[in-house]
């Protein structure tokens, strides 16, 4: 079912607030990722708040719906989103990064409540998540698996492995989402290391693939309720998405893939936020 | 877990006509049906690791993901996550080497409860060569928090292995051979216990600790000298290399003041330093040496041909302690002066 204009709104604005929360952590942590945080921004923002069954009281609840970042260096994106579901206090996110701190760069599922797995290693997070949906095929539980996945990292060998164990035994529980933002640390990923084509590469080991505009909440929506109603064949979301998205002097920008900001920074970047939602 | 399924005894399964691995492949499709949550997991090793038993009687919890050994214990970590319990088994060489980083990030950082269990390690895929040979896993292992590494000596001990890692929360590496090795044990009730090592030969001049095939062979070069050159020479069974049993490393440095340690590994990294590390920490000095492959790359050749090559057989090990005991760790015999 196509999203009504309110649910647009309200999603919109929980994005905003994400984008705004991500800045914040990224000064609190003196650096992050931010690029590729802002990139994936409403990707998650409709997982968690339209699509995921999870309960914040009880986060180890067996059916509840899996996410695994894969692209874990976003940790600092998803970390001020769990917050914001209610897994932990807001203000704990300003001790990250700092000594013994409970939150770094990548998250570490044993420290962070609701996070369901520790990423960070590129090429992790797909077969952990296939582990995770063949395990509710063998408890015959209905939860689904979803998986975000870096551009960069679909180099890693071990996501094609991943990739057509999956579809060999047809998990279309798992649903993956490429997060094609185009650069990676070194530069454009057609530069560095050309992925197309990434949807006929899917296509060849098994899967239907939906390509989307990664910031427009229709087309996630369409894709994801698709990725849903898969019996057969597992789809793949490859969601197209802009680095540094929201933030004018950040977007499309390799050396934003990490940076830190200074307090006038900051501000400039909340205003943009404002500015371009 | 109760006690009962420790109850499977080894006189179900007949000693002489089971391989080490079909052993453990017998126990763990017995352990499968007792504990719904146990799944099964091989890359294209189902035959070759004996884990293809528990395909045959629980298919729907056997995954064969094919040659793909980051996905398999990626897969695993998942499972674990998810709340099964998943055993997993290839060869050693791919275990610890080619899945090392899924091993320690996926499954060791998040601790879970995965069982790995290794096979072909050591030389004891002869003729296949260096590529297939594994003498580097111990020191590996042990290298990463949270894993708990075990050594069966043979099929009945991997059979206690199995059955214990099930029982153990958090993750495992069972290292076997290829699983045509001579049996030590005629039982299993032997008192295994993770961590305990098992005092094999009672003596007094000298102390052999080792693990895996080298056991056996230990035993063997024990009785012989005893016999022979009338030296009394103390046997320890270490089958876990991590954790270490201290206790017993510095008992037996105490007892006899010789320590020689006897592994199908590299000399770098496994039993001999786990066992050195020890001693070292101790402040108790003593004699010390390691009978292992040496830091080269081995050479091609039957087992038992490359065991002795290498000196890890009783006719190795028995000329290793007549060297040791006619040699004087320091220039006199007052061995009360030592730190």
């Amino acid at each position: 079912m196509p999203l009504s204009e309110i649910e647009i709104k309200e999603l919109k604005e929980k994005a905003v607030k994400l984008r705004k929360d991500i800045v914040d952590v990224t000064f609190w942590a003196g650096g992050a990722h931010i690029g590729g945080a802002m990139s994936m921004v409403d990707i998650i923002t409709i997982l968690y708040n339209k699509f995921m069954k999870i309960d914040s009281s009880n986060p180890d609840l067996e059916d509840r719906d899996r996410f695994v970042l894969s692209k874990g260096h976003a940790g600092v994106g998803l970390a001020p989103l769990l917050a914001e579901k209610g897994f932990f206090d807001k203000e704990i996110l300003k001790t990250f990064n700092q000594f013994n701190s409970p939150f770094g760069m990548h998250l570490d599922s044993l420290k962070v409540r609701g996070l369901d797995a520790s990423t960070g290693s590129l090429g992790h997070g797909l077969p952990i998540s296939l582990g995770m949906a063949l395990a509710a095929r063998i408890k015959k539980l209905e939860y689904k698996t979803y998986c975000l996945l870096g551009d960069g990292e679909m180099n890693e060998g071990s996501n094609w492995e991943a990739i057509m164990a999956a579809a060999h035994y047809k998990v279309t529980d798992l649903i993956p989402i490429v997060d094609f933002n185009k650069q990676m640390i070194d530069g454009k990923v057609e530069n560095i290391m050309s992925l197309d084509p990434l949807a006929d590469k899917w296509i060849a080991f098994g899967f239907d693939v939906v390509e989307v505009d990664g910031h427009d909440f229709n087309q996630l929506n369409e894709a994801l309720e698709k990725a849903h109603a898969a019996t057969e064949k597992p789809v793949v979301i490859i969601a197209h998405t802009i680095k540094g998205k929201g933030i004018d002097f950040m977007e499309d920008q390799t050396k934003w893939h990490y940076g830190s900001i200074d307090s006038s920074v900051l501000e400039k970047a909340k205003t943009s936020i404002e500015v371009n939602s | 877990m109760s006690k009962e399924i420790l109850g499977t005894t080894w006189t179900v399964y007949d000693a002489d006509t089971l391989t080490q691995a079909e052993i453990y492949g017998q126990v763990l499709t017995d352990l499968g049906k007792i504990h719904t949550e146990i799944v099964a997991l091989t890359a294209d090793l189902a035959k070759s690791t004996k884990i293809g038993k528990f395909q045959d009687e629980l298919p729907e919890r056997f995954f064969n993901v094919g040659i793909a050994e980051q996905n398999l214990f990626g897969v695993a970590a998942g499972m674990a996550k998810s709340g099964l319990l998943p055993v997993v088994s290839t060869m050693a060489a791919f275990a610890s080497m080619r899945a090392a980083e899924q091993v320690r990030t996926d499954i060791c950082y998040q601790n879970l409860n995965v069982k790995i269990i290794a096979t072909h390690a050591g030389l004891s895929f002869g003729s296949a060569g260096s590529t297939h040979h594994c003498t580097e896993d111990l020191s590996i292992m042990r290298a990463f928090p949270n894993m708990t590494v075990i050594v069966p000596a043979d099929g009945i001990e991997t059979a206690n292995a199995v059955r214990a890692a099930i029982e153990h929360e958090g993750p495992v590496y069972i290292r076997i051979g290829r699983g045509f090795e001579p049996t030590y044990y005629k039982t299993e009730d032997y008192g295994f216990e993770f961590g305990k090592a098992v005092k094999l030969r009672e003596g007094t001049d000298i102390t052999i600790i080792a693990c895996g095939v080298a056991v056996l062979q230990s035993a063997e070069a024990a009785d012989f000298l005893r016999e022979n050159d009338g030296i009394s020479v103390e046997v320890l069974n270490m089958h876990t290399i991590k954790p270490i049993d201290r206790d017993a490393i510095i008992n037996a440095v105490k007892n006899s003041r010789r320590i020689l340690t006897v592994e199908e590994h590299n000399t770098f990294g496994g039993l001999g330093s786990a066992v050195a590390e020890v001693i070292a920490e101790s402040g108790v000095s003593c004699a010390f040496e390691k009978v292992g492959i040496p830091d080269e790359f081995s050479v091609v050749g039957y087992p038992e041909d490359l065991y002795s090559h290498y000196g890890l057989d009783s006719n190795g090990i028995i000329d290793k302690i007549r060297e040791l005991m006619g040699k004087d760790f320091e220039e006199d015999d007052n061995w009360d002066d030592e730190v």
